[in-house]
């Protein structure tokens, strides 16, 4: 498949980006933040992401999705990340949509997918429980209890945790497997914190003790679900990959501009040779991390399956780029650059947090080689 | 089934019966392909036959017109080629700077005279090229070249020294660049050919920190050369280099690109073993060599698609530099890395066991690829200044 956006794809772009420049860009996240928004997001954004059918990109036609791919997903992420919007989109359209399109149940599905397609609800995914991404070693307890489950565990980095209406809880059964549980987070023994995070987007960590969970809470099969587990946070990887894409062309587009505005020594800085090469190195990173990234964005719709090393990779290499990409941002803006008033600083702190989640460059740089055999 | 598709079927067929088994292993060093030119030593009657058959149907160049020796193809058809070779594993029949470089600027510049005398000779494999560029006091200013060239009625009269002439020895013609004119630097520069065996061409190779000599200096003492050699207009040099030099980078950023050669992880899982774990022992290195890994995938995808947009019209030529950048900094990198997996083994220089010294030889031949073909400094300042549009120098 030619490594280029088809015709419907670059209208997607264009549409999504425009969309959101007009509607939510940088001074909306100031505002949300600014006035310690206890949702943390705008509702009325949020439906409007279903009038545009963006939170419906990936839910499946008859329960009213677009069934469209993670490329189209990921198209919306990237927008995202240039105007830093905080959005249920990565919890709910794209990492709750797909959990409950691979492994629902029909009831499961008519209920939750027509929702996330309309934007109606916020479904969020609890699966690390310590302070770097950890998935092989989800300590979290699912007791069988009567015809039902028992949930004893913690959970951080929840994304939308403080907000949703329900929490997929990954936890492990005591043969050792994982499983999946839809929970109420207003069910008794539940314990729920918001996190303020450096760059003003949503988070919590969540308690479990005893938390008594109907049998149809169960979400797929008991003590299998790390097949689907591990999809899930592969689309997500390659999302939030996406995403930091979107983030550093945003913020190479402001250094640049900066570059040819900002005179010093009678002269643009821009035309200082250790400058230049730094911005030019920085520009083939950024183009070798577009590249990588919709590869793995089209290995992830042609089979998931076989696609956990590009996704690694992608995932890695975008981390690196982004970080890279904030920090030449802030050292050429100068003294400006460590300023609040300036947008660049939000770029780093949600470049920080994206790279934390689902994974850093040393995470996917080491599943690179464990998948390599070495 | 569509016309593609049975031409990818009749192709694959055809390998499959004319390839040698020989010709189906990946080529290991540069002494390890098929160059061809009039003094060129086949290491196998293999080797011969694969250049010949190929070259028979115009498939050294299957892009190229068959009227010029090549094989006429389609874009896609090439393409499907290009995928039958690599599934079957066939090696290029023949590699040559005729092919990457020369070629494409004469079917872009030259007359329809020089187009037919020296391409079909190209495709088959007859006349191996050299290129002329950089002199002593032009490197990365080549377009201060000195290289003198009295022009005459008919001919022209060739003094000065050319450096860096890659298989000079070994080459039967050169495409050389010249100065007919000190009135202006970058538009008194002509495009010439002329033939390596004319009266008052030398060469002298240069051993390398590698211990080999892929490069020579090449001396002209009064070479007179017909005027239907200048390929262009005379002066107007400057611009098929131009076109020629991107051609270069493209190629010497594919070395960045490993094709056939086993992925850096598995050389180092050989010469390093691994844990319990099955980790390598060496832990630093096992982070160092997975990240190189994942470069070395970004930039495969970045060069796949840098093809896909320039064939969907949204290329930028100047791309090839930051390609020409990356490739050499990957291939060095590559490189470092092999040789620390190597360890003592690696510094071996000479005999059996080391293949003659290959880890380090070629870990040594690696440091010239981000200078030649324009330093990895030039090609950042084409970034920054042609796609970019920073000011200034």
């Amino acid at each position: 498949m030619a490594l280029v956006l088809n015709e419907e794809q670059g209208m997607l772009r264009d549409s999504v980006k425009a969309f959101l420049s007009e509607r939510a860009p940088v001074a909306h996240l100031r505002k949300l933040r600014d006035s310690r928004d206890p949702v943390g997001f705008d509702r009325k954004l949020w439906l409007q992401f279903a009038e545009q059918g963006y939170s419906a990109v990936l839910v499946p036609e008859a329960h009213g999705g677009l069934a469209l791919g993670a490329v189209e997903a990921s198209i919306i992420a990237e927008a995202l990340g240039r105007t830093l919007t905080p959005t249920p989109f990565l919890s709910t359209a794209v990492l709750a949509a797909r959990a409950i399109a691979r492994a629902g149940s029909a009831t499961q599905q008519a209920e939750l997918l027509p929702a996330i397609a309309a934007a109606e609800t916020v479904i969020a995914l609890a699966v690390d429980e310590t302070s770097k991404h950890r998935p092989g070693a989800i300590a979290a307890k699912a007791t069988r209890d009567g015809s039902g489950w028992r949930l004893d565990g913690a959970k951080t980095f929840v994304l939308d945790g403080h907000v949703a209406e329900r929490c997929i809880v990954a936890a492990r059964t005591a043969e050792g497997g994982l499983t999946l549980l839809l929970v109420d987070p207003r069910a008794a023994g539940v314990q729920i914190e918001r996190t303020l995070m450096v760059d003003a987007h949503n988070a919590a960590r969540l308690r479990f003790d005893g938390v008594r969970i109907g049998a149809d809470a169960l979400l797929g099969e008991a003590g299998a679900a790390g097949a689907v587990l591990d999809e899930v946070l592969d689309l997500g990887r390659v999302v939030v990959a996406a995403q930091l894409l979107g983030l550093a062309d945003a913020v190479f587009e402001l250094t640049l501009a900066y570059l040819k505005e900002r005179r010093q020594f009678e002269r643009a800085i821009g035309e200082f040779q250790a400058l230049q090469h730094r911005a030019a190195k920085l520009y083939i990173d950024i183009e070798l991390t577009r590249a990588l990234v919709l590869g793995a964005l089209q290995a992830m719709d042609a089979d998931p399956a076989k696609a956990g090393l590009i996704v690694a990779q992608a995932k890695a290499h975008a981390c690196t780029t982004a970080n890279r990409a904030v920090q030449e941002g802030v050292q050429m803006h100068g003294g400006v650059g460590m300023t609040d008033e300036f947008d660049i600083g939000l770029y780093m702190k949600r470049a920080r947090t994206l790279q934390e989640l689902l994974g850093d460059a040393g995470f996917h740089a080491d599943r690179v080689a464990a998948m390599g055999g070495y | 089934m569509s016309d593609l598709e049975s031409f990818r079927r009749d192709t694959r067929a055809w390998l499959e019966t004319n390839c040698p088994p020989e010709m189906r292993r990946p080529v290991t060093s540069e002494s390890d392909a098929c160059w061809g030119g009039r003094h060129f030593k086949f290491q196998s009657e293999a080797q011969r036959r694969w250049m010949q058959v190929m070259g028979e149907r115009g498939w050294t160049v299957p892009a190229w017109p068959k009227i010029y020796g090549g094989g006429g193809l389609s874009k896609e058809e090439a393409a499907v080629l290009a995928a039958e070779m690599r599934a079957l594993g066939c090696r290029p029949p023949l590699v040559s700077f005729g092919i990457w470089m020369l070629g494409p600027a004469l079917l872009a510049h030259g007359t329809e005279e020089q187009k037919l005398e020296h391409l079909p000779k190209i495709a088959r494999g007859e006349i191996r090229w050299c290129q002329g560029y950089s002199e002593p006091n032009a490197g990365s200013d080549l377009a201060s070249l000195a290289t003198k060239a009295e022009v005459h009625d008919d001919h022209l009269i060739i003094n000065g020294q050319k450096i860096w002439t890659s298989y000079a020895d070994e080459a039967d013609w050169i495409f050389c660049l010249v100065r007919t004119s000190t009135a202006k630097k970058h538009t008194g520069i002509s495009f010439v050919l002329f033939d390596m065996e004319s009266p008052g061409v030398s060469t002298r190779p240069i051993v390398l920190i590698s211990g080999k000599s892929p490069f020579c200096e090449t001396f002209f003492d009064n070479v007179k050369v017909p005027r239907r050699n200048v390929v262009g207009e005379l002066n107007a040099g400057w611009t098929i280099a131009k076109y020629l030099l991107t051609h270069e980078r493209e190629m010497i950023g594919g070395i960045g690109d490993r094709g056939a050669v086993k992925p850096l992880g598995q050389f180092a899982a050989d010469t390093v073993g691994l844990d319990e774990q099955g980790r390598l022992r060496e832990t630093t290195l096992r982070v160092q060599i997975a990240r190189f890994e994942i470069d070395e995938a970004a930039f495969r995808l970045l060069m796949q698609a840098t093809g896909d947009r320039a064939h969907h019209g949204m290329g930028n030529p100047a791309i090839s530099s930051a390609l020409k950048f990356y490739g050499a900094e990957l291939n060095k990198r590559r490189w470092e890395l092999m040789a620390s997996a190597a360890g003592a083994d690696g510094l071996e220089w000479e005999g059996e066991r080391s293949h003659d010294g290959t880890v380090a030889r070629t870990w040594l031949r690696t440091k010239g690829n981000s200078i030649e073909g324009g330093t990895s400094e030039i090609q950042l300042n084409v970034v920054a200044k042609r796609i970019l549009g920073l000011p200034g120098a």
